[in-house]
């Protein structure tokens, strides 16, 4: 699995997933452009943890929701590294709330960030894997996307719309000897399901048939293998990782 | 009239990228209809374009490329 030589672009890297899936990808050998979008201290510490494994890690602070950011970000990866091989897109943020109390600003702040967002770092980067005939990009959807779940209208349709995007954007450059998967994560420790009331959480275990919540470095070992040659005979492919609740 | 080191410089590039005979390669010829390139192939073909020619295709201008006589008289009126 090893990944020497390959220069990895993870979006949301400063903290949980995104976080782990960076080191991960680090400790296998990349070099990463560390994205994040507020939180600068905790987007250092990401990189700290790259640097301290040997590889180099470049810190890139965008809106993945606004194109002209991501171009520049993509234009100076490549500037700096010379190729992008692996993009992971996992930037995510939740509104959650009933769908008839749900505010329009909230619908789209979700979507922009995790629909259109991976849209737009998509497009960005293909253009350089087309050039190097080669590319491996990694979205991150959500158990839910798959289920559904109720009070988050906004985060199930977007993560829904990932699996469908991962699917065209497989079709689309298949032939090309790049291949675009995605993994969906079931109940995952991180800050974002910290969040979540108590009782909702304690619903969320009785679901998961393995008995226990995740951790962000379950995810990062399944995007470690979708962004190896492990995977190479993959494509369109949607990887639960979620105890065993959404069994397909 | 093209410019002979224009046409020479593209028919080299639509033959190594579509695997077409240099023959057909004239400006008339449409890439979809008579080369047989689907979209992601032209798509491809502007980057190449745009590194051989050292100049940006924007995405409108791109649309507009249909034939290889689009090509030549597009990187005619770019080139720098």
């Amino acid at each position: 699995m090893g990944l020497e030589g390959k220069t990895a672009l993870v979006t949301g890297a400063s903290r949980g997933i995104g976080r782990a899936i960076a080191i991960k990808l680090a400790q296998l050998g990349a070099s990463v452009i560390v994205n994040y979008s507020g939180n600068k201290m905790r987007a250092e510490n990401t990189a700290a943890e790259i640097r301290s494994v040997g590889r180099e890690a470049l810190i890139w602070q965008c809106d993945v929701s606004d194109e002209k950011a991501v171009q520049e970000m993509v234009k100076e990866s490549l500037a700096h590294f010379g190729h992008i091989d692996i993009v992971v897109n996992n930037a995510g943020i939740t509104r959650d709330g009933l769908l008839m109390r749900m505010k329009e600003e909230d619908w789209d702040a979700v979507l922009d960030t995790n629909l259109k967002g991976v849209f737009l770092v998509t497009k960005a980067a293909l253009r350089p894997m087309i050039r190097q005939k080669q590319g491996k990009i990694i979205n991150v959807a959500s158990v839910v996307g798959i289920l559904g779940n109720a009070s988050q209208a906004n985060y199930v349709a977007a993560k829904a719309g990932v699996i469908g995007l991962t699917k065209a954007t497989a079709r689309e450059v298949a032939s090309r000897g790049i291949n675009v998967n995605a993994v969906a994560p079931g109940f995952i420790v991180t800050d974002m399901t910290d969040e979540l009331p108590d009782e909702v959480k304690e619903k969320m275990k009785k679901d998961i048939p393995l008995g226990k919540p995740g951790m962000p470095d379950d995810v990062a070992d399944a995007v470690a293998f979708l962004a190896s040659d492990g995977s190479k005979y993959m494509t369109g492919q949607t990887l639960s990782i979620d105890g065993g609740m959404a069994m397909q | 009239m093209a410019d002979e080191d224009v046409l020479a410089r593209v028919k080299k590039i639509v033959v190594d990228r579509l695997g077409v005979d240099e023959a057909d390669v004239k400006l008339e010829a449409s890439f979809k209809e008579d080369l047989d390139a689907d979209s992601l192939d032209i798509v491809e073909l502007v980057m190449e374009l745009e590194d051989e020619f050292n100049l940006e295709i924007s995405d409108e201008d791109a649309e507009k490329i249909q034939s290889v006589g689009d090509v030549v008289s597009y990187i005619e009126s770019h080139k720098s």
